[in-house]
């Protein structure tokens, strides 16, 4: 896949570093001029995906985290979050509205979320190796470009 | 996270600001619950007004909020959310749950 620009992150899966990756993420973003309302939803899939390897992946300890951003042509931004975590058992599960396996302070609607706010979503995960999650953001070309 | 609040007529309006994410949601709803227990009010108001950014787990602070006010018997109620945030608790369909007052400032 040629890409036209890419950056690549990697930080311990502490969830002082959500706020840090959906910025930077944000930050990248920016050269592709999206919309607000854009910008919104990949801040929103990207912190998600990472509060995922923050609660489920590395559940009792701290685990790193793999964050890469490219811009694909097309005005496409290609995500892809990356953890060595406990994996998941049952994608299908997991990607069901309300279902979480995380206590009462979780709502169960990340994939639901990253789903509806992203062009696509892929997740492929081994249990006790890890989880990947590549999404894709079609952005809108505007006027002046 | 920082938030302040204000008890009126045995309304209790809890004013969020910044960013909700994980990383502060649970204390939000600890605080919230605390504030609620201290004061059990008729009716809580979460103001959304100086919220920047929220992801999922904002919808987690306000379904904790709903029930725990169901539970004094009372309601739950938002109010002044901007567009983001608002897109995020449509996402699970709170605003057929939950009242809310001017959705998009």
């Amino acid at each position: 896949m040629k890409f036209e620009n890419y950056m690549i992150l990697e930080f311990p899966s502490r969830s002082t570093n959500e706020a840090f990756a959906r910025s930077a993420v944000a930050c990248f973003a920016a050269q592709l001029d999206p919309t607000l309302e854009e910008l919104g939803d990949i801040k929103t899939a990207v912190s998600e995906a990472v509060t995922n390897c923050i609660v489920h992946a590395y559940p009792n300890s701290f685990g790193t985290i793999m964050l890469r951003c490219r811009i694909l042509k097309d005005n496409v931004l290609d995500i892809v979050v990356k953890d060595k975590g406990v994996g998941i058992e049952d994608i299908d599960k997991a990607r069901k509205p309300m279902y979480t396996t995380g206590g009462a302070d979780r709502s169960g609607m990340g994939f639901t979320i990253m789903e509806s706010f992203m062009t696509s979503l892929e997740i492929t995960s081994q249990p006790g190796k890890g989880t990947t999650v590549h999404m894709r953001r079609r952005l809108q070309r505007r006027g002046g470009q | 996270m920082h938030f302040t609040s204000f008890l009126q007529d045995r309304q209790l309006t809890v004013a969020l600001t910044g960013e909700i994410d994980h990383h502060c949601a649970k204390e939000y709803i600890q605080k919230i619950t605390a504030k609620i227990d201290t004061y059990m009010p008729a009716v809580c108001v979460l103001d959304f007004q100086e919220v920047t950014f929220m992801d999922s787990s904002g919808i987690a602070v306000v379904i904790n909020a709903m029930r725990h006010m169901a539970q004094i018997g009372g309601r739950l109620r938002l109010q002044s959310i901007a567009e983001q945030p608002m897109k995020v608790l449509r996402a699970a369909g709170i605003e057929k749950i939950v009242e809310i007052k001017e959705a998009v400032r």
